[in-house]
């Protein structure tokens, strides 16, 4: 028999198969996680403040406190996910060691290194990365990454930039499916990917990883257009705990999600729920206030 | 004749599972509403999260339906699967589906740092069959009807009782389907 191998590209893409078809929820404490769980979430992401709050308090956002990881790492059954600041290398061992299944290497944060990302291969924990097109989706990729999301514009309640990411995404993964090698090798210089990588999703016909929508999921009806337009599972920050009912919001995202194509029952399911977040419109965003332009 | 086995799409590793059974030789359907279960032959409890899983089933009606189907037709659950159909699980009052006496430990190698990969000889399915591990369980006690047909450094990882198979790993997860292969054998000796 030979010896068991833990950390293998497998087990890290594989654990994001497991979470395919459900709703990952941004919490900042054990009760939210618990809201989470059981409203069918099928992990959790620790932080210290959801983007809607990391955007209003401004200043450098880094990874949460190890205290809240930890209380929501012991609250739950469900996997739980962490954020990391982009090119931040201690943070994510410093999680690594906290034992959380899943670390997020995010935009979100105020990055500790504007030109590299984290090496992901090195790590026993896997990493998901956001993109807002090919040449990014695969550097991540390229770095180790075993899941990817949308960057959407996270904090926002806008769902227009995750729409516009995951759209890219597919088309740009449909035209490299139908290039020849010697168009690819030209195409991932035009896109700055990896060759090899792109290489793959022409062989495979899809992303060698599962790809989530992420970046201003409001509404359920949000969650089911992101469904719709192939994303592999949702992400929700902001939207549930700035929501009037959390607990009737969250269940409400669940079920858009799963039944997705189902729209009388996402009519019935969206009735009541009180007003969603505010959200904010791109146009009024300064450039410096756009997070998806980190770390790309 | 070919059949039709229906795999539980509430969430997890669905279209993988759906793969391997039509390389295995048998018609894969998705399973989201009761009405699914109609006319199949035997149904997968794939992997994902058991806690989400079953609080899906229960809201959507689903629970007592797949009791019923379970009456009479296989099931095969992997990882998630196996904990809903173990009838002990350790840490929980009462089990889910309780469909094997089989006596389960959930996340029981560990968190997903300790996700692994290991080499498997399975009864009358496999010698060397690529086991892939994630948050998995693994079964502490088996009942007397069960048969074991896989261990891992002495814990059970596969067993099958009457109509019922479940796996600790994810066979969905690689390209061998010695495993759907069997599953598909069983379906095909009930129908």
């Amino acid at each position: 028999m030979a010896i068991a191998q833990t950390g293998t590209e497998k087990v890290k893409r594989g654990m994001a198969e497991m979470q395919k078809g459900g709703v990952i929820m941004d919490v900042v404490n054990a009760e939210q996680a618990k809201i989470a769980e059981e409203a069918g979430a099928t992990a959790v992401m620790a932080l210290e403040r959801v983007p809607s709050d990391i955007r209003k308090a401004g200043g450098v956002a880094r990874m949460a406190d190890p205290t809240i990881v930890q209380e929501v790492l012991d609250a739950v059954t469900i996997p739980v996910m962490a954020k990391a600041r982009i090119g931040h290398i201690v943070e994510a061992r410093v999680l690594e060691a906290l034992k959380v299944d899943y670390i997020d290497e995010s935009e979100v944060l105020t990055p500790a290194d504007d030109v590299y990302h984290i090496d992901k291969k090195a790590f026993t924990v896997p990493f998901v990365c956001g993109c807002r097109d090919l040449g990014e989706a695969s550097r991540r990729i390229g770095e180790g990454a075993a899941m990817l999301r949308t960057k959407g514009e996270p904090g926002t309640g806008n769902i227009v930039e995750a729409v516009r990411h995951m759209r890219l995404v597919n088309s740009q993964v449909r035209k490299v499916v139908g290039m020849s090698k010697d168009e690819l090798m030209v195409y991932a210089k035009e896109i700055g990917a990896p060759y090899e990588i792109l290489l793959q999703i022409k062989e495979a016909g899809r992303l060698p990883v599962v790809n989530f929508a992420a970046g201003g999921v409001a509404t359920p009806a949000d969650a089911a257009l992101m469904m719709e337009l192939g994303a592999d599972g949702v992400f929700v920050g902001s939207g549930i705990f700035k929501s009037e009912n959390p607990a009737k919001f969250a269940r409400a995202i669940v079920e858009a999600t799963t039944y997705y194509q189902d729209y009388e029952r996402i009519a019935e399911l969206s009735k009541g729920l009180g007003t969603p977040m505010k959200g904010i419109d791109m146009g009024t965003l300064d450039a410096s206030e756009r997070m998806q332009d980190r770390g790309i | 004749m070919t059949v039709k086995i229906g795999v539980l799409a509430l969430q997890g590793a669905v279209s993988e599972h759906v793969k391997a059974l039509e390389k295995a030789g048998a018609k894969g359907y998705i399973v989201k509403n009761v009405e699914d279960l109609n006319d199949l032959d035997g149904l997968i409890l794939p992997g994902g999260e058991s806690t989400t899983m079953r609080r899906l089933l229960d809201k959507y009606r689903l629970f007592e339906a797949i009791q019923t189907f379970s009456e009479s037709k296989p099931v095969f659950g992997t990882c998630a699967g196996l904990i809903l159909m173990a009838k002990k699980i350790e840490g929980r009052k009462g089990p889910h589906l309780g469909l094997l006496d089989i006596d389960v430990r959930r996340n029981a190698f560990g968190r997903q740092v300790d996700s692994f990969e290991a080499d498997l000889n399975i009864k009358h399915v496999a010698d060397h069959y690529n086991g892939v591990f994630i948050r998995a369980p693994y079964i502490k006690s088996v009942g007397e009807g069960v048969e074991v047909l896989s261990t891992y450094e002495g814990n059970v990882v596969a067993c099958r009782e009457g109509r019922f198979l479940t796996s600790a790993f994810h066979p969905e997860l690689t390209n061998d389907i010695r495993m759907h292969r069997y599953f598909v054998g069983m379906v095909e000796e009930n129908a």
